[in-house]
């Protein structure tokens, strides 16, 4: 029981459930059809996540979200951890994830170039960033932000993360607080 | 000797009732340890002690089920995937809360020795001349003196790490070697000790985690995991030291799934005999004799087994004569304190996850420094540098974000202070007759709230460690004060206090019973006050101390 080990870790998602009307939009070219908690584990869906978590966190020299798989980390978590009205400001959030590459680039997210899944998802973090910036306490979060936290949580907590973009020590078996540093080490996992 | 017959009965397994049963059984006493819960067996049972991050489904996280299975664990960071087995059923053993109190607690063999905070501290003398001084509660019937050898015989068997620090404030132990502070705290606590003088010290944590091989243990291996079960014995509970202690002496019986719903006491000898026991597993009515008790159930627990028992001579229990049965409950309020950033260093990392930080023990109220409130606190903390969930502002999403988020953060150092609460005759457990428990058993109501003095205290604990991180040189430092709530600080104490006076306290200089000699309570229920240190140190003491002085009563045939 270590009071140092409960600080760090991603912050849980709370809040209540605000919706603007906004997504229903008619003609738009819907990418996902996750209308439910049981629709998040469906083939298509999962790989929608791992595409959405690949555009979050790419692969570089190392392997990226898609991976790691967290689309279906993101699954779990949502089904297990979160609240209703998260679940429904998640799933309502995909669907809002998808006018936004509508408006934006006529489609919906699976059938954009990479260029502009990233194009579109610095908008939607930007946007998020200011809503977090002004909302009230109880106010829920982002959407973005929930599926960004969840593919970051997801990654780095995996074994592609933690063995690979991270380094894993199970058993580090000394201690030394002085420890060389230069830039391009990678940080510990955990 | 018949099979329920045995020279020594000791209720509970945790911190203080393993070191009952090693002392007593050392000493030659057929031992019955009774633990109201599952047991757990040291390493075998440690079942997530050597997964992996990603072999838990939530990587360690609450789930939606969780949170409405363990209304009282979810209030604090107790409540996670890794070891849940470990804290107790909330739906089978519930409690009323008069005012909020979190009570986190472990119903299995080891107690919560398996999942505490192994930081293990000396109480000085001022902390136990404190109350005589204060004109607070009741004198502690001893000092640091009758205590200091038991301190030195539990820290050399327990292995505790630390530093001799030369504090008179908190006195230095016989200490395995320390821990290492990581090159960020070395020089906040240069910095600090430079800025004060030396009336204030940052040192590293006193800690019940070994740093060198000891009594078939390993030393610790830096995993920092210990709350799930340490496979190496890293560090103490009763799985890895008392109990395999007590059970090398052939004298040890441990029963679990043995709930104490009485201690049997006998009015013509005014002495107990035996104890009652519910099996949690079968419903059946056990009895069980000695000829000593060592009570060992924690604070809330024991005061519980306390009021249910010798009903028939005094209506609220044995040991309420003095009317302090149950009351002056304690706790460490905390959930206070300051953390910012520290520029540079960015040469430098650390290896290892150690399982300690720092300390910053008590300044306020001494050598002359008078406040508006009385008594002090303490600080932990640490400097660690930032991970993979900081934000970076100037980045959003993309290979570069992921790349700057593989590599360590800059650095920073908080500390969260341990205040001590004064006993309050007001703040007290009693029997809340109109529930039951799983086993049709009354349970513990709990009315205690902090008060003017804890309130004031916190907000030097506050503004204390902002300044001294300011005077270190540490950046964009912010404050947290959150609402104080008993239980939290998970260092109950006092519901069966010490005293000199049998009209005041429920027990006498040796954890005894004044109105039952041969019984023994000698966990946190009976601290007379609660000083700023944690605790277990101090049970593990009092225990020893007192199974000694039981023994020899023993044989002298005075009890």
């Amino acid at each position: 029981m270590n009071r140092r080990e409960a600080v760090g870790s991603v912050a849980l998602l709370l809040g209540g459930s605000i919706l603007g009307a906004e997504f229903f939009i008619s003609g738009c070219k819907s990418t996902n059809n996750a209308d439910n908690v049981a629709d998040l584990f469906k083939p298509e869906t999962v790989l929608f996540f791992n595409e959405i978590g690949e555009t979050i966190l790419p692969e570089t020299k190392t392997p990226g979200a898609k991976a790691a798989n967290v689309g279906e980390f993101m699954g779990v978590m949502v089904r297990d951890c979160y609240t209703p009205k998260d679940q429904k400001i998640f799933l309502d959030g995909l669907k809002k994830l998808d006018i936004a590459a509508n408006k934006k680039f006529g489609s919906g997210f699976m059938d954009l170039k990479p260029a502009d899944r990233t194009t579109l998802f610095n908008g939607l973090d930007n946007e998020q960033k200011e809503y977090t910036k002004t909302k009230k306490k109880d106010d829920p979060d982002h959407y973005f932000r929930m599926i960004k936290e969840l593919t970051l949580l997801g990654y780095f907590t995996s074994e592609v993360g933690c063995t690979q973009a991270l380094r894993y020590l199970p058993v580090p078996g000394k201690y030394d607080g002085d420890y060389a540093y230069k830039p391009g080490d990678k940080a510990w996992a955990l | 000797m018949s099979a329920n017959n045995y020279d020594a009965i000791v209720i509970g397994s945790g911190i203080s009732g393993g070191w009952a049963a090693k002392e007593l059984t050392e000493k030659g006493l057929k031992t019955i340890m009774l633990e109201r819960g599952r047991n757990i067996e040291h390493i075998k049972d440690y079942v997530n002690a050597t997964k992996a991050p990603w072999e838990f489904p939530h990587r360690g996280g609450r789930t939606q089920q969780m949170i409405k299975d363990y209304p009282v664990l979810k209030r604090d960071y107790p409540l996670n995937e890794m070891n849940l087995d470990y804290w107790v059923n909330e739906k089978e053993s519930p409690y009323t809360e008069v005012k909020r109190f979190d009570w986190f607690r472990g119903y299995h063999v080891g107690g919560r020795s398996l999942m505490w905070g192994r930081q293990s501290y000396r109480w000085a003398d001022l902390d136990f001349e404190a109350n005589l001084k204060d004109g607070i509660g009741v004198d502690w019937p001893i000092r640091y003196k009758d205590l200091a050898p038991w301190y030195s015989y539990v820290e050399q068997f327990a292995g505790i790490s630390g530093n001799r620090d030369g504090l008179s404030v908190l006195p230095d132990g016989d200490f395995m070697p320390p821990m290492e502070m990581n090159v960020v705290e070395k020089d906040v606590a240069a910095r600090i000790n430079n800025h004060y003088k030396g009336s204030r010290n940052m040192i590293i944590g006193r800690v019940a985690n070994i740093t060198v091989p000891h009594n078939n243990r390993t030393n610790c291996q830096y995993r920092n995991k210990c709350s799930l079960g340490c496979p190496f014995g890293g560090y103490f509970s009763t799985q890895s030291s008392t109990l395999p202690a007590a059970k090398a002496t052939g004298n040890l019986t441990v029963r679990p799934w043995s709930i104490v719903t009485k201690i049997l006491y006998d009015k013509d000898t005014k002495k107990a005999t035996g104890v009652e026991v519910l099996d949690a597993e079968n419903n059946q009515t056990y009895q069980y004799f000695a000829k000593v008790i060592f009570l060992n159930a924690s604070t809330m627990n024991s005061a519980w087994v306390l009021m249910n028992s010798a009903t028939d001579v005094w209506p609220d229990g044995l040991g309420s004569s003095s009317g302090e049965l149950g009351h002056n409950l304690m706790d460490h309020h905390l959930g206070v304190g300051a953390g910012g950033t520290v520029d540079g260093f960015e040469d430098k990392y650390y290896y290892g996850r150690r399982a300690n930080g720092i300390y910053i023990p008590r300044f306020r109220n001494l050598n002359g420094d008078r406040r508006d409130y009385i008594r002090g606190f303490g600080y932990q903390g640490g400097a660690s540098r930032e991970g993979w969930s900081r934000d970076i502002a100037e980045m959003n999403i993309g290979a570069g974000f992921k790349d700057a988020l593989s590599e360590p953060g800059g650095w920073s150092m908080g500390v969260g202070g341990f205040g001590e609460t004064l006993p309050y005759h007001e703040n007290r457990v009693y029997l809340d007759k109109t529930k039951k428990d799983k086993w049709g058993l009354p349970i513990l109501a709990v009315d205690a709230t902090t008060k003017e003095n804890e309130r004031k205290m916190r907000i030097d604990m506050a503004n204390d460690a902002q300044e001294m991180l300011e005077n270190a040189g540490v950046k964009n430092i912010k404050q947290h004060n959150l609402e104080p709530v008993l239980g939290r600080g998970i260092h109950e104490m006092g519901t069966a206090r010490m005293g000199r006076d049998p009209k005041t306290s429920v027990l006498n200089g040796w954890n005894q019973v004044w109105d039952a000699k041969n019984v023994f309570v000698t966990d946190g229920s009976s601290m007379a006050s609660s000083a700023c240190q944690n605790p277990s140190l101090t049970y593990m003491a009092l225990t020893a101390r007192a199974a000694d002085y039981a023994v020899n009563e023993l044989k002298k045939g005075n009890i």
